[in-house]
């Protein structure tokens, strides 16, 4: 059944995880569907529509990824993937085939609803917005400034580009892979250490603590992630 | 049990035999050692014996030789006329078959079993005749002597030299459902024979005189009678194997045979194989090798000798002394034999007594109670022996007798002119010195003969009456006499003790490169090396090439040894095979293979060949018996030292397999305990969640909380160390910002940190590096847990992380204020289930061992150190290179 309310769809075979993810959701005021398999939830997409869809990696029909893949072919409905334990590779594999955030298992149910809410909430934005604001931060993507506690920071072509795909994406990992590829082009995926040596300059101007980030977070492995509280 | 019921195939083909021999008819066979016994008589007798129970027996053949006492038994008895043949216009009569047949009579006499019929017969044998008989279900009584069995024949004309024509085939021999023995004393058949009472055949009857001798009698006699006995062994082994009972009745007896080169040697061995064979008694030949060495040919023979011996199922023991008669007795009781066979020996009495009497002699003064056979040598096979054999090696004897004749004819010059100054008795002393001299230089036989030439020459040359061999005075006669005693004895004496001291040398030898064998052996740490020195040794001792086949394991192929001096060719590898698989020495200097290039030893130990030792002799060299001997020995150490090294192999796995169940089931203990606590935890405080207030339920929380994160850090350690152990992990290496590292490790672990005063310090400008940020997250991750978790709570713990000097690594080190790590403790700190002793409850074990894993993948190290001023360090280290140039833009 499709309901009016926010709807998310979990495809996951453990019933127990629905069962929580249930009971989680409905007290944060969605609407649960539920899949216990890859084709059953390609179905229930088609078919309802969701909101948002929870997704396990590890289904006993076909793996969580091409179910992925196959929602992405005709649909741009917001995707958390949740893996047990699963190595870096597989999360930004994901997250590379247009996952738009990850959970691993075991987590926590207060992570999980914050994580949904903050992609409903991109995906609802109609437009996006020309100025984007966080701690003492004002990005204005329209004027490409970035000002810090009123004052304009001095960035360079560079780290503006990192730190808008950042901003366009806030709340969500952007990896490695993709801001090498479009910053810099398919051949150099490899070269992480640009990223490294433009982030450190970035989180020097921008951040209060560089060592210690609070908004420009790294994911071990995966990539890099803006945090907007 | 069922092992003491029958085998059914023995039953089955036994109870064959039965019925076969119930259909036909059963044959009687009356046997004797030699003509003149009386057999016939003791058939005539049994068959009135027969007549008046009411048979019905007619006589085939008898031939009574007009012996009235045998003509009166013949008396009553029913004679089927015997048939007239025409050969060669001589009537020859023969037992009239078809008559017999057609007659078809109960029992029929058929005497001289072995007899040939004359052309024209139905069959060229008599016992041809006898067998239709017992196929047409007549019972026969026939005679028969031991001469006339086959395998007996050849033991016959050695005994007697008298050759036999006409044989009986122990097979049909053996269709004789009863023996019956004619036996009488060679004293009482010798009275007969005087009597005229025993008939001979022409051909025979001129050896009659040899044939009859009185040891020829007591030889054939014995042979007549363990003929039997073997017989009527083998009847009983029948009906022993369809018994209950498998034991094998053994007579205790062991019998041991002297070999030597000579072919008569052969029958010698073959002859103790009957023996032990009819006594059911196990046997060993024995070669004693003296310091006389062997010339090719003898070798051969030797060799020949000694694997027939081992063919025919004897243990074949060499062994070095120049007492051959002591030796065998030593080899005798060393082995328990009651028997020892020897050849008798067919020396000049003469060359005995020099040589201090024969072996036969030596041998019955020194054996005790050890029975001593003497078996005759066949006269025609035996080669007279060459007493000049006897002289050391290498020199040819021509050589030896120059010397001696140069030497005498010098002496005798130097004599001739001194002698009118010092007198005659001078120039035979000087004699005399001459012919010990040449004792220290030339074999027994020249110095024998300058001996002897010596005295001669000294008496017609010097001692008066020159010129004449007559000596005048009876003092010179005298002194003539102690001189040649004297010369010829201290030459003998002499060349003996060289010949012992050769013989010590030689034993020396042996018993020295033995030694550097075991000694090299023992030295060796490992089997390669062992196998190395022990090739090494062979090469220099043997001045060959060796190699080294090892069996793979699990003895399906042999597989050649590095250490190895040549490349071993396909050719000899079959060699080698066949050596390997049959257990035997097979190629050069064998019977086996003999074309091939090496002599190949298989090295045996139990009933297994471990492998094979291949020696490569130069083309030209030969291999003595000690050599071989050698090699054997060789081959046995190696063999021991395979065994040795499979044993020990077999224990490590048992000991692995030990400590493997050991650590399964610390693992087994540790994981319930771990994965039960916190459940625990967890079941109770949920119970408790419904019932209690709202303050109680904060704290629940905060330990299902903690429960939970450390029932997932349980499980993420477990399936790490999996993954490390199943090789699963490839660490991803990429450019990594410390800081961030540092961070994302610090926040993960947080909350066991809380207590400790934690500090951090790492330069603020920590360049990046390479390394997997996964793995390493999870690297400080562990060591800050592992310091939190050993140390009190209030102790302080810092993190420091930095470049060194070298600028080659990187390195993050935890250090903590704890009891610090004995160093006992750091050898097997990183092993997995390590726990320290003071460790809070909590943990495999597995963090460290986890670390170690984690950090060797990304081509870094970790070590444990002392804090100066108490406590731990734990640093790891990362290979550490500057990376590349970022665009500029």
């Amino acid at each position: 059944m499709c309901a009016a309310k926010t709807n998310v769809l979990v495809i996951d075979d453990e019933v127990q995880i629905r069962r929580l993810l249930r009971i989680t959701l409905e007290a944060a005021g969605m609407s649960v569907l539920e899949a216990n398999a890859g084709r059953a939830g390609l179905e229930e997409v088609a078919r309802c529509q969701p909101d948002v869809v929870v997704l396990d990696l590890g289904l006993p029909d076909m793996s969580g990824l091409d179910v992925l893949k196959q929602i992405r072919e005709w649909s741009r409905v917001p995707v958390l993937i949740l893996t047990v334990l699963a190595a870096e590779s597989d999360k930004v594999a994901a997250l590379d085939a247009g996952a738009d955030d990850y959970l691993t298992k075991p987590f926590g149910s207060a992570e999980l609803t914050a994580r949904l809410r903050a992609i409903l909430r991109r995906s609802s934005e109609e437009s996006e917005p020309a100025v984007v604001r966080f701690g003492d931060i004002e990005v204005d993507l329209a004027a490409r400034v970035v000002r810090r506690a009123g004052s304009e920071v001095r960035l360079t072509a560079k780290e503006y580009a990192m730190l808008r795909m950042l901003v366009v994406h806030r709340g969500k990992v952007v990896t490695h892979g993709q801001m090498l590829r479009e910053l810099w082009g398919p051949k150099a995926e490899e070269n992480t250490h640009y990223l490294r040596v433009h982030m450190t300059h970035i989180r020097q101007k921008l951040e209060a603590e560089p060592h210690k980030p609070r908004h420009l977070r790294t994911e071990s492995g995966i990539g890099y992630r803006l945090v907007e509280d | 049990m069922p092992d003491q019921r029958p085998d059914p195939d023995a039953l089955l083909a036994s109870l064959h035999r039965e019925e076969e021999r119930a259909r036909r008819g059963k044959l009687k066979v009356f046997f004797g050692m030699c003509p003149g016994v009386g057999k016939t008589f003791a058939m005539l007798r049994a068959a009135q014996q027969e007549l008046k129970d009411g048979v019905d027996l007619v006589v085939g053949v008898v031939e009574t030789h007009g012996r009235a006492e045998t003509e009166a038994l013949l008396a009553g008895l029913p004679v089927i006329p015997r048939k007239q043949i025409e050969y060669k216009n001589i009537t020859i009569t023969e037992m009239d078959l078809e008559a017999v047949l057609a007659r078809k009579p109960r029992l029929v006499l058929v005497d001289e079993f072995a007899h040939t019929n004359a052309p024209g017969s139905r069959h060229p044998k008599r016992y041809q005749d006898v067998v239709e008989l017992l196929d047409a279900g007549i019972d026969v009584f026939t005679t028969l002597n031991v001469q006339h069995i086959e395998s007996r024949a050849d033991a016959v004309r050695q005994i007697t030299g008298a050759t036999v024509h006409e044989t009986v085939p122990d097979s049909v021999f053996g269709l004789a459902d009863q023996i019956e023995l004619v036996d009488i004393t060679p004293e009482a058949l010798r009275e007969r024979l005087s009597e005229g009472k025993v008939y001979m055949e022409g051909r025979a009857a001129a050896a009659a005189e040899n044939f009859f001798k009185d040891t020829h009698l007591t030889a054939l006699r014995e042979l007549a009678l363990r003929f039997v006995a073997e017989h009527v062994d083998k009847r009983l082994r029948e009906l022993r194997s369809v018994g209950t009972f498998k034991t094998v009745w053994r007579s205790g007896e062991r019998l041991l045979v002297a070999v030597g080169p000579s072919p008569s040697s052969t029958q010698l061995v073959r002859w103790t194989r009957r023996m032990a064979a009819s006594q059911g008694a196990s046997w060993i030949a024995v070669c004693v090798e003296t310091t006389t060495p062997l010339d090719a040919e003898g070798q051969r023979r030797l060799e020949k000798n000694l694997s027939l011996a081992r063919e025919l199922g004897a243990e074949v023991v060499v062994t070095h002394d120049n007492n051959v008669a002591q030796a065998l007795v030593r080899v005798a009781l060393q082995n328990n034999a009651t028997q020892i066979v020897v050849g008798k020996s067919r020396n000049p009495r003469w060359f005995d007594l020099i040589r201090g009497g024969n072996l036969v002699d030596k041998l019955l003064r020194s054996a005790g109670s050890i029975d001593i056979y003497v078996v005759p040598a066949e006269r025609a096979a035996e080669k007279p022996p060459v007493w000049l054999d006897w002289r050391p090696a290498q020199v040819s004897p021509a050589r030896e007798y120059a010397e001696v004749f140069a030497l005498l004819a010098a002496l005798t010059a130097v004599g001739w002119f001194i002698v009118p100054h010092s007198g005659y008795v001078a120039v035979g002393l000087f004699y005399l010195l001459a012919v010990i001299i040449l004792s220290l230089r030339v074999g027994p036989g020249p110095v024998f003969v300058a001996g002897v030439v010596s005295a001669l020459t000294w008496d017609y040359l010097f001692i008066p009456p020159v010129f004449t061999f007559t000596i005048g005075r009876f003092e010179d006669m005298l002194l003539f006499a102690t001189y040649f005693a004297v010369a010829l004895i201290t030459g003998q004496l002499t060349a003996r003790v060289r010949a012992q001291e050769r013989n010590e040398r030689m034993r020396e030898d042996r018993a020295t490169a033995l030694f550097h064998l075991t000694q090299a052996l023992s030295a060796a740490r490992t089997l390669d090396d062992a196998v190395f020195a022990a090739l090494r040794q062979a090469d220099a001792h043997f001045g060959a090439k060796t190699a080294l086949l090892l069996d793979d394991g699990n003895g399906s192929a042999l597989m050649p040894h590095f250490a190895g001096s040549f490349v071993i060719s396909d050719k000899e590898r079959a060699v080698a095979d066949w050596a390997w698989r049959n257990k035997r020495k097979a190629g050069r200097f064998t019977d086996t293979l003999p074309s091939s290039e090496g002599f190949h030893v298989p090295l045996v130990r139990e009933d297994t060949a471990v492998g094979v030792l291949i020696l490569k002799l130069p083309a030209d060299a030969t291999l003595t018996l000690a050599q071989r001997d050698l090699a054997e020995s060789f081959a046995a150490q190696l063999a021991q030292l395979v065994e040795r090294e499979q044993l020990r192999a077999v224990g490590e796995r048992e000991k692995l397999l030990a400590e493997s169940d050991k650590l399964h089931r610390t693992l087994l203990d540790g994981v319930s305990h771990e994965l039960k606590t916190p459940l625990a935890v967890l079941s109770a405080a949920v119970e408790n969640l419904t019932t209690a207030d709202e303050a109680t339920r904060a704290d629940l929380a905060h330990e299902i909380r903690t429960a939970t994160r450390r029932l997932n850090r349980l499980v993420n350690n477990l399936l790490d160390q999996t993954r490390l152990e199943s090789g699963a992990l490839r660490p991803r290496l990429d450019w990594c910002d410390g800081h961030d590292l540092l961070n994302a490790a610090i926040d993960g672990v947080s909350d066991s940190l809380e207590g400790h005063p934690f500090e951090v310090d790492v330069p603020k400008d920590l360049p990046l590096f390479r390394a997997d940020a996964a793995l390493m997250e999870q690297v400080i991750a562990n060591l800050l847990l592992n310091s939190a978790l050993h140390t009190p709570a209030g102790t302080e713990i810092f993190l420091a992380a930095g470049v060194d000097r070298a600028r080659s690594r990187i390195f993050f080190t935890v250090a903590d204020r704890g009891p610090g790590l004995p160093a006992a403790m750091r050898e097997r700190l990183f092993q997995k289930f390590q726990r320290g002793d003071a460790a809070k409850a909590g943990g495999l074990g597995l963090g460290l061992s986890i670390i170690r894993g984690f950090v060797t993948a990304q081509g870094g190290d970790v070590v444990a150190g002392e804090n100066p001023g108490g406590g731990a360090v734990l640093t790891v280290y990362l290979p550490y290179t500057e990376h590349g140039d970022v665009p500029a833009e």
